[in-house]
């Protein structure tokens, strides 16, 4: 028998994993101190922590203003070294949730959600059940309840115009309804970019290029200044439909492009089997290569509903009175006029776009983990 | 090229279903010319299939046999001749090119499963959706075919979970759930280790067994002996020489063929 030759004469027994370092210790060290460098950066992040939490403990809270009992409004909050003035968010939390919309009619617009809270529950949790229901009553006729219960007029609702909508509930309304429109606007554009007729390939690419070459701005600009002057004598439509038309539209050649990228990533073989089954083409789209494409674009799609969700606060500049200017105007109320209560009440608006967007962000995490399906080959 | 022999079933082969049809043509083709661009990738092919006959297709890289099987079902178009499958001559009339492909299962080299369906829902996708057969039933074939490519307990899971051997069964037996009347096989097991092999093969001389017509484009020179009733070779997109296994490999004929066996075959 020479050396190098080996014979296994028992398998070696399987052991347990050796056991983890623990305590306080050791996990420094791994985490915060393993190198020179990673300690210099450990020291240098605490300082800036120390350095930059107790200005904003004492803002927001140590020295905030709190509660109001002698209703003094603005007076409470004008004093040396004053914090947030959350009062003025407490007394303007109508306001700033309901816009103009009547008193009396709130309820309504509770309703409305509640009913949307509802249905949308179902579609975003998986395995949940009556998806199929809550599908159709979500988007075919929850728009005609919600419409109904915004704007009144039947069923002796009293008729609340437009131009009283607002607060959160308007900048929710349009990032909705632009969310839902573009998505599959966004597709059938992607697809007729990718057709092999000339005719519906140019317009898709002349429309994408046109809408994604303008600035919002101008875009909203247009639909409230100029769209009207082409409309005939008479024909009067509504400025938040003017701009919901134009987000719309703006969103979805943005939209077209993520989806095309996730199109353009599905490899040729996948339409070979699909095509080799007997599928047809728009079978073998919808069921093959839109599921996959659209998967592999989730962080696109979600990045374009988050800047939809933000760019909503443009419509101010046409007058609309989504969140961000409800804020904007209750500031400017003298009653309340104080060194620290607009921003305060910019902190909160951007806390709620922070939160909205924060949880679609997460819920598009959660959704990609959830379609993973094992390696990628 | 790795020695194929080992590769193959021990068992002798069971030959009462494979009787090949005298009359029944499956596949004919006709002085067909394809092109690629200027590129004149088939030229003059006739070929004539019949129902029961299994046909194995061998020649250097790049001599255009995936093109030509790929011909077979439409997923390249010929410019010139006439291909006929099951009777219907395939033109650019969408109709007939479905009615072909549903009667005609075609394998890939690289398995082209659908990722982001479990392997059930691979299997059952076409029946529902392109037979219409109801999901039930549909499962019910899915699940038959599943074990006779002897992987019922991954019927769950992912492709993407699956080793290469047991992802190309599944594409077998995705093909099979259609009930097709031809089987086409690209290079089924290029993509494979040699223990993978055997188990791909194994099914597919089961299949031989059981009477399926077939064309395989194949470098297994062990499966052509064992179960081809012809073999095709190949060269710069025309058919060299094409015989009975036996005379193929012991006698070929061909200057060109000759030099490829002795390549492949040591
Ligand atoms: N879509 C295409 N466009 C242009 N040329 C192509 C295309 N597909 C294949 N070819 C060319 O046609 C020729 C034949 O290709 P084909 O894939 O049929 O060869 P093959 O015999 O299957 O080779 P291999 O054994 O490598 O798979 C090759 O020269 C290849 O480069
Ligand atoms: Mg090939």
């Amino acid at each position: 028998m020479t050396d190098t030759a080996f014979v296994r004469r028992e398998m070696e027994p399987t052991l347990p994993p050796p056991v983890r370092t623990t305590g306080i210790g050791a996990w420094l060290k791994a985490n915060l101190f393993s190198t020179p460098g990673n300690a210099l950066l450990t020291l240098v992040a605490a300082a800036f922590v120390a350095m930059i939490v107790p200005p904003l403990y004492n803002f927001l809270i140590a020295d905030a203003v709190w509660s109001d009992p002698e209703g003094l409004r603005g007076e409470a909050c004008r004093f040396e070294g004053v914090g947030a003035c959350w009062i003025f968010i407490q007394a303007r939390l109508n306001f700033f949730i309901y816009g103009f919309y009547p008193t009396e009619e709130i309820w309504r617009l509770n309703l409305m959600f509640l009913i949307g809270i509802v249905l949308i529950a179902p579609l975003l949790i998986p395995r949940a059940p009556f998806k199929r229901t809550a599908a159709l009553l979500f988007f075919v006729v929850y728009p005609f309840v919600a419409f109904m219960l915004l704007a009144g007029g039947v069923f002796g609702l009293r008729p609340v115009r437009s131009g009283e909508w607002g607060g959160l509930t308007l900048t929710l309304i349009i990032s909705l309804i632009g969310i839902i429109v573009s998505m599959p606007l966004g597709i059938l554009l992607a697809l007729g970019r990718q057709s092999k007729l000339p005719a519906i390939r140019s317009f898709c690419i002349a429309f994408i290029e046109l809408w994604r070459a303008v600035p919002l701005i101008t875009v909203l600009f247009m639909a409230s200044v100029m769209f009207p002057l082409f409309m005939p004598q008479g024909v009067s439509t509504d400025t938040l439909m003017r701009a919901i038309i134009g987000i719309c539209l703006f969103e979805s050649a943005y939209m077209a492009e993520v989806v095309r990228g996730g199109l353009q990533a599905m490899p040729r073989g996948q339409y070979e089997a699909a095509g080799a089954l007997g599928l047809s083409k728009p079978k073998t789209m919808g069921l093959i290569i839109l599921p996959q494409a659209l998967k592999h674009v989730i962080p696109g799609i979600v990045n374009t509903f988050i800047a939809l969700f933000k760019d909503t606060s443009l419509v101010s500049i046409i007058g609309l009175f989504e969140l961000l200017n409800t804020v904007r105007a209750a500031g400017s109320d003298p009653a309340w006029s104080s060194p620290t209560h607009a921003v305060t009440g910019y902190i909160f608006a951007g806390f709620l776009f922070w939160a909205f967007c924060f949880a679609m962000s997460r819920y598009s995490i959660y959704m990609e983990e959830r379609l993973h399906t094992g390696h990628k080959r | 090229m790795t020695e194929t022999a080992p590769a193959m079933p021990e068992r002798p082969i069971d030959r009462s279903h494979m009787t090949v049809s005298k009359t029944d043509v499956a596949i004919e083709v006709i002085d067909m010319h394809k092109w690629f661009g200027d590129f004149h990738v088939l030229r003059d092919i006739n070929l004539k299939v019949m129902r029961g006959e299994r046909i194995v297709i061998a020649g250097p890289s790049g001599s255009g046999k995936s093109t030509l099987i790929r011909c077979i079902n439409r997923l390249e178009e010929h410019q010139q001749g006439h291909i006929v499958v099951n009777g219907t001559e395939l033109t650019s009339d969408l109709k007939r090119i479905d009615e072909v492909r549903r009667e005609v299962g075609m394998v890939f080299q690289h398995f082209n499963l659908f990722p982001h369906l479990t392997i059930l829902q691979n299997l059952t996708l076409a029946p529902i959706w392109v037979r219409g057969i109801p999901k039930a039933k549909a499962e019910e074939t899915a699940m038959m075919y599943l074990e006779r490519v002897k992987i019922p307990e991954q019927a769950s899971k992912y492709p993407g979970q699956l080793s290469g051997g047991q992802q190309q069964r599944v594409a077998i037996a995705r093909s099979l759930c259609m009930n097709p009347k031809v089987m086409l096989f690209d290079e089924p097991t290029s993509a494979l280790d040699p223990e993978m092999i055997k188990e791909v093969l194994d099914v597919m001389v089961s299949l031989a067994e059981e009477g399926m017509t077939m064309i395989c484009v194949t470098h297994e020179m062990g499966f052509a002996r064992q179960v081809a009733n012809r073999v095709i070779f190949m060269d710069q997109g025309q058919i060299i020489e094409q015989n009975e296994p036996e005379p193929f490999f012991s006698n070929p004929q061909h200057e060109r063929t000759k030099l490829f066996l002795s390549q492949i075959l040591h």
